[in-house]
């Protein structure tokens, strides 16, 4: 797919790449096998008639294609972006099982990428098809993907929806977390208000769980309660000096710039942001290649991705990390900080390292690493990005003790029907799975508004089966 | 889907109280909570604290002072407009028990988030020896309220135009030296304050509060901004405060994070404060050290 020139993209905040022509989708269409199994079908968490849609892409036509995937997938034209199709669809995928090569699959991701482009740039007014209304009241927290996802399955069957967000933008991680040159914020925006036009209402400035409780809901007249609330809560690598001025944790450096378009500050936005000359990111992920990225789009002149494991256990999809490497992130692989260093006046000035070696496999799969003793060494800094992952969200289950959690905050929930401990309470996302991805969200989403809409219909509230903790 | 703004004047130089629509905050809100306000679009998200509720109206009101261009926007705005967001109420409600003698002091501004505690205080049977600290006696505010709610107010002022002149800590000393021994303590205003407020109460074993104002973004725990260091741990000020055992909290690592965009608050208010000169002049505000 062509994309922007690295050396431009660096400076701006644009969209990497720029999506497909016709002609080129149709051309991608043309490498699938259209073969029997379907092994991609599979590979896919929301199952997706994926030879189905591409068979009509090979016919040039687009907008049956669309509607194929949309049976599946509510919000195609952001997992297209932002789904791990070397992992799932493409990784099974028969063209690329042949070559041996999963970046030989069929680009399976991005046609359904150019489809729900296609859809929304030739047809912008979307199809509402809502049963009649049932009057019934259901209450979803959080309107990143798995909130979205359950409204909008929720509001089709004709039940009146209200999704509860903490921020005053919805959209969730998909709008605070992701930046713009990966996932447009206008491609949310135009999945929100689809969705109001279903009739969902968004109340935006509310955290359930401060703000008020779940039981403030189920007085309002709420019968079901779906809980989205995904991984927010950064995590800290609990070393020296991580309080100095100049760190920050990759939400924080992320909702700077994304939510509050920090980059634009002062002239046309208020929220500043420590624009670093050398920024050091901790960590290996995704967040840790998007928090790199929107470095040097800040001015950075060097900025660092800080790993302890070496590139091939990066839990990054390898599209980002070759990315951020075209764009000169420099990686600093089998090394790991130990101490931040400032100076007197309490900004970041340095950070110490240690080198690292692989060891034996712990308990993720992955080699363990283990310091080199003496290898220790600084590196000059000015800003640090803390990205080494996210936990879920405490503020509802703490104000919720009837929602019963694993040791590390997930809610428990049953895996078939996503109900809750709590009666009524219904869970999905990152809130359960700990920080996953935007299609298993979408998958548990619809799981729950299954669930959700039979209990609606038949009042009845079964023992959920609960995972052991 | 804005907040209609009722009313917008000012109380003490650079000093307003707004009252606002919010009725789903007015319902709710509890002594020791604050909002995070977003004024207008591509502003800022800054945490204040709300003076008062009226829940049938539906009505909130907010103290603030101008110190930087988000609360320079505020002041100019007209009654009718509207403020783009209200969050909340967010933060851990205050812990309201009958202590017995409980000293609340309130520097600055700070008098504003501490009258409703100081309210909730008196209403559970506690006798309330209210400290009012100001520079001098313009910057005093809310001197009437917290009479209402106080059984004894002393008001301290650092030049001494207004009441005795020293420091809300001098006013403790004595307090503390005829032999009241406070049960409880609370502090609100700016963190020099309330750190000499937690070294004085210290040697005493007085259980002292402060309620911590640090800078913040989400308000929800998600961004880590207004993290502090409380006996050793770090906690959020948002989620987990904003008040906290005061003799626990690293004061001077937490005013060391407050200075974290000075430059930049002084770049944003000096480009705001060359365009608006003479609308804010009109408003009493006056551009500081830039």
């Amino acid at each position: 797919m062509p994309e922007q020139d690295p050396e431009v993209r660096k400076r701006n905040i644009l969209e990497v790449p720029f999506g497909y022509t016709e002609e080129m989708a149709m051309a991608e269409a043309e490498r699938c096998l259209l073969c029997k199994k379907a092994p991609c079908i599979k590979g896919c968490p929301v199952e997706i008639d994926i030879p189905g849609f591409i068979a009509l892409v090979r016919e040039g036509k687009f907008h049956e294609a669309a509607g194929v995937i949309k049976r599946t997938n509510l919000l195609p034209a952001i997992c297209g972006r932002v789904c791990p199709q070397e992992d799932q669809c493409e990784l099974a995928c028969t063209v690329a099982k042949s070559h041996k090569d999963v970046r030989k699959s069929v680009k399976i991701g991005n046609l359904e990428r150019f489809v729900a482009d296609w859809e929304m740039a030739h047809y912008p007014e979307v199809r509402i098809e809502k049963a009649p209304s049932t009057g019934h009241k259901v209450a979803i927290i959080g309107s990143g993907p798995a909130g979205l996802t359950a409204a909008g399955d929720l509001a089709k069957l004709g039940h009146e929806v209200t999704i509860f967000e903490a921020l005053h933008r919805p959209g969730g991680v998909l709008v605070y977390g992701i930046p713009e040159f990966r996932l447009p914020k206008a491609i949310v925006d135009r999945e929100v208000s689809n969705l109001q036009k279903m009739g969902v209402r968004i109340a935006c400035n509310v955290a359930i769980g401060k703000s008020k409780s779940l039981y403030d809901l189920f007085n309002e007249g709420f019968e079901a309660v779906f809980i989205g609330t995904g991984a927010g809560l950064p995590v800290f690598k609990g070393i020296k000096g991580e309080n100095l001025l100049g760190v920050y944790s990759a939400n924080e450096y992320l909702t700077r710039a994304n939510l509050m378009n920090a980059y634009e500050f002062p002239e046309r936005s208020d929220t500043p942001i420590i624009r670093g000359k050398r920024v050091v990111v901790f960590g290996g992920g995704n967040v840790a290649m998007d928090a790199a990225r929107t470095a040097l789009r800040l001015g950075a002149e060097k900025s660092y991705i800080l790993y302890r494991r070496s590139e091939k256990e990066m839990p990054a999809r390898l599209g980002e990390i070759e990315h951020a490497k075209e764009e000169g992130v420099e990686f600093l692989l089998l090394q790991d900080a130990i101490e931040i260093l400032g100076d007197e006046r309490g900004w970041v000035k340095e950070v110490k390292c240690i080198k690292m070696a692989l060891g034996e496999p712990d308990e993720s799969g992955r080699r363990r690493p283990v310091p080199i003793p003496g290898s220790e060494f600084t590196i000059p800094a000015d800003v640090v990005v803390v990205a080494i992952g996210n936990r879920s969200n405490p503020l509802l289950v703490k104000a919720t003790p009837e929602i019963r959690t694993n040791r590390r905050g997930n809610i428990l929930a049953d895996p078939e029907t996503m109900q809750t401990s709590m009666p009524r309470v219904w869970a999905g996302g990152d809130i359960v799975l700990g920080a996953a991805t935007v299609i298993l969200a979408m998958g548990q989403a619809r799981k729950a508004a299954r669930s959700i809409a039979e209990f609606l219909r038949t009042g009845v509230w079964k023992e959920p089966n609960l995972p052991s903790t | 889907m804005g907040h209609k703004i009722v009313s917008n004047e000012i109380i003490a130089p650079s000093v307003f109280r707004m009252v606002v629509e919010a009725p789903e905050v007015a319902k709710y809100k509890k002594a020791g909570q604050f909002v995070v306000v977003r004024p207008k679009e591509r502003g800022e998200r800054i945490p204040l604290t709300t003076l008062m509720e009226d829940k049938n109206k539906g009505l909130i009101t907010l103290i603030y002072q101008v110190v930087g261009k988000t609360t320079a926007v505020m002041a100019l705005m007209e009654p009718g407009e509207e403020l783009c967001d209200v969050a909340g109420p967010l933060g851990q409600p205050t812990h309201i028990e009958r202590f017995g003698t409980v000293v609340a002091i309130g520097g600055g501004i700070g008098t504003a988030p501490l009258y409703p505690i100081v309210q909730a205080m008196k209403e559970k049977g506690n006798y309330i020896i209210s400290i009012l600290g100001a520079r001098s006696k313009p910057l005093l505010i809310l001197e009437n309220e917290m009479r209402q709610v106080s059984d004894e107010v002393v008001i301290v002022t650092d030049d001494g135009s207004y009441g005795e002149k020293g420091f809300v800590t001098d006013a403790l000393k004595k307090i503390i030296e005829r032999g009241t021994k406070p049960d409880f303590v609370i502090a609100i205003g700016p963190a020099i304050m309330m750190k000499m407020v937690a070294i004085l109460t210290k040697p005493y074993n007085i259980k002292t509060v402060a309620s911590l104002n640090t800078i913040m973004v989400d308000g929800t725990g998600m961004c880590g901004s207004c993290r502090v260091t409380v006996g050793g741990e770090t906690k959020l000020v948002c989620v987990d405060g904003p008040e906290f055992d005061a003799h626990q909290i690293d004061f001077d690592e937490m005013m060391k994070r407050l200075s974290a965009y000075k430059k930049h608050e002084e770049e944003s208010f000096k480009l705001f404060f060359e365009q608006n000169k003479e609308r804010l002049a009109r408003r009493n505000v006056e551009v500081r050290r830039v």
